[in-house]
């Protein structure tokens, strides 16, 4: 690793000696120099007081959650048992399993995250991006840096996906750890009523939380291109996570049927199949194809826009 | 560089939505090597135009050409060597003052990483603030800010700087230190691009300046010429200023004005002051004429133009805000 990166390093010194020394105009920086905004941008993000608030926020729930739990069942009654997924009777899908097995509060936070917690803070991050510079005026000197419009966009674009990953990561471990601590942890009985072994069950769980992260991606992309529309962080913000609401309304409105497939939300709940023995892929499948093709086209939208737009702030 | 230019505009214009034309057929040409003075009223056109020259907003009509290449096409082979100051300083609020220059260094994609740390160190210890350096940015003054923003425009050496009123916000100590900064830059070669509503400091540091208003380029040229170009004014300094004022408008002397007061700190009473006389006549009758009509000459001469004088006379109104 450390070889690759001297390399790397090299050639991209050499490149641009050869270039100064020719023509000013003809440098060509390597990965290394474009992964430095990058690695800005994640600490310029990650720094900021609002995220770190968000991601408390996104922690506490599964703590909520499990003391929730915990004082229900801590009379000695349980809670009823059996397989309880894919959110029947109340509350959030495997709710019911908790009390018999630690690892299924991960299953449930993010359940109850994914619906409305996630997807906002998401939505918040990817509305911020960039009008929230061109809010604080920091755009126009990122652009004379300069940092190319297309090249901020991607890294603006990779960076609130990796906030997806964290955000969802950082849901997952706290309910981990608060499983861990309130319940015990063991073997665990699958949807469809086979037994595995608690590995197996861990590595389901992290593949949820990959599955759950992937599901932002529609509404990452949607709030990156709502936020080259406007020079207002907060109207960018408060923009995408209204979408987020109205999507999720008009998902429940059985007249709209035909429209369902096509909002980022409906395949939504899908990951509760990687619970399913064997696993059932086919909405899995289905959900990561739509949340691709939000990203491209909103992607697409906000390249179109962000690259022809007057920084005039 | 075969175009001797560092900025040459031709017929550039922005209109913005809603029709408001802030730059109408701009032609501005910028001396390489020179220290350029960009002067004009609020809302003349003169950020809308750096804007243009950077590439943020796209000319309605026109080109523009920064360091002999187009702009906006250009803008990532051309800005590398441009520093620049946009409409004051813009900050993160949350970083401090180094880690604000580092992301923005991280944002060039020509800068070296390598050299990075080093870079911002200069940059931060050339504008006077290394003291200040780990301090939030939300947490400084104005004029650090405006520091801030130097720094940031100087992290590398620069073929060109653009300075839109880069003295706004400083103390006099600091508005000196800016001013010798943009001397030693412009010694070393730098283009400096500068815009300002200090007419004297335009005049004290720049070889070259263009007046905006409404849009529209009045002149542009040397600053000698400018001032030049005005012309001068007669002043005499006397006690008996009603006096002084009809002998002069009696000997043909237009536009005459008493300002009260403004001889007296040397203790030698009002100064009045008119157009000069044509060149054919002897400024010594004048004064021999003011003599006879018994009036207490204690001054007496031609005042060069000031750029000031210059400015008012061109823009006619001075510094009033167009509509
Ligand atoms: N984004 C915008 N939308 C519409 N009109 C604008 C915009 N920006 C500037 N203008 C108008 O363009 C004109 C020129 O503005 P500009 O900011 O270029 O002036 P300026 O010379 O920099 O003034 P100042 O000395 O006050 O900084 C003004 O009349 C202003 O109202
Ligand atoms: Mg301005």
């Amino acid at each position: 690793m450390s070889r690759v990166e001297t390399n790397g390093v090299e050639a991209t010194a050499t490149d641009v000696a050869t270039a100064e020394a020719a023509s000013p105009a003809a440098r060509t920086p390597g990965f290394l120099w474009t992964f430095g905004l990058f690695r800005s941008e994640l600490v310029t993000t990650f720094r900021r007081w609002r995220t770190i608030a968000l991601l408390a926020v996104l922690a506490a729930v599964p703590v909520l959650v499990g003391i929730a739990v915990r004082i229900e069942t801590g009379d000695g009654s349980s809670m009823g048992g059996g397989p309880g997924g894919g959110g029947g009777g109340g509350g959030p899908a495997f709710i019911a399993q908790i009390t018999n097995n630690g690892l299924f509060l991960v299953f449930t936070a993010l359940a109850a995250t994914l619906p409305f917690f996630l997807p906002m803070a998401v939505g918040v991050i990817a509305g911020d991006a960039i009008a929230g510079e061109a809010n604080a005026g920091t755009l126009r000197y990122l652009l004379v840096a300069p940092a190319g419009r297309t090249r901020l966009l991607l890294v603006k674009y990779a960076a609130t996906m990796t906030f997806c990953l964290v955000a969802t990561l950082v849901v997952a471990a706290s309910a981990l750890a608060v499983g861990a601590l309130l319940f015990p942890l063991g073997d665990l009985t699958t949807i469809s009523g086979t037994s595995i072994s608690f590995a197996e069950g861990l590595l389901r769980a992290l593949l949820i939380a990959l599955a759950v992260a992937a599901s932002l991606i529609g509404i990452a992309a949607l709030g990156l291109f709502v936020s080259t529309l406007t020079n207002s962080g907060i109207a960018a913000m408060a923009t995408t996570v209204g979408l987020l609401i109205t999507v999720q309304i008009l998902d429940q409105i059985p007249q709209l049927d035909a429209l369902h497939p096509y909002f980022f939300s409906h395949y939504w709940l899908s990951f509760a199949d990687l619970m399913r023995e064997p696993v059932y892929w086919d909405d899995l499948q289905r959900n990561l194809g739509l949340q691709a093709v939000y990203a491209a086209v909103f992607g697409a939208a906000a390249w179109a826009r962000f690259t022809a737009k007057d920084i005039a702030s | 560089m075969n175009d001797a230019a560092a900025i040459h505009t031709q017929g550039l214009t922005k209109t913005f939505r809603g029709g408001q034309v802030a730059v109408d057929h701009l032609e501005l040409k910028v001396p390489s090597g020179s220290v350029f003075g960009f002067l004009g009223p609020n809302g003349s056109g003169k950020t809308t135009t750096i804007r243009m020259l950077m590439g943020l907003i796209e000319p309605t009509s026109g080109t523009a050409r920064v360091l002999g290449r187009p702009m906006p096409r250009s803008a990532r082979t051309v800005l590398p060597h441009v520093g620049a100051l946009i409409e004051g300083p813009a900050l993160y609020g949350f970083l401090s003052g180094r880690d604000n220059l580092l992301r923005y260094d991280s944002a060039d994609r020509a800068a070296d990483p390598r050299t990075r740390r080093t870079r911002v160190a200069a940059a931060l210890d050339r504008v006077g603030l290394s003291a200040a350096a780990g301090k939030k940015a939300k947490a400084y003054s104005l004029g650090m800010k405006q520091r801030l923003g130097l720094a940031a425009a100087l992290l590398q050496p620069r073929r060109l700087l653009v300075l839109d009123e880069p003295t706004n916000g400083l103390d006099p100590q600091g508005m000196r230190e800016i001013r010798a900064l943009v001397r030693e830059l412009a010694s070393e070669g730098t283009t400096v691009f500068l815009s300002s509503h200090l007419l004297d400091e335009i005049e004290q540091v720049c070889t070259h300046a263009a007046v905006m208003a409404q849009g529209r380029l009045i002149i542009q040229g040397p600053v000698s010429e400018l001032a030049a170009g005005a012309r001068g004014r007669l002043v005499v300094t006397t006690p008996d200023a009603a006096d002084a004022a009809r002998v002069l408008k009696e000997q043909g002397i237009a536009d005459v004005v008493v300002a009260a007061g403004e001889g007296r700190g040397q203790g030698e009473g009002d100064r009045v002051t008119g157009e000069p006389p044509p060149p054919d006549r002897d400024l010594a009758e004048l004064n021999v004429a003011l003599v006879t009509a018994g009036v207490r000459v204690r001054g007496f001469g031609l005042e060069r133009a000031s750029l000031e004088d210059a400015f008012v006379a061109l823009t006619g109104e001075g510094f009033d805000v167009a509509g």
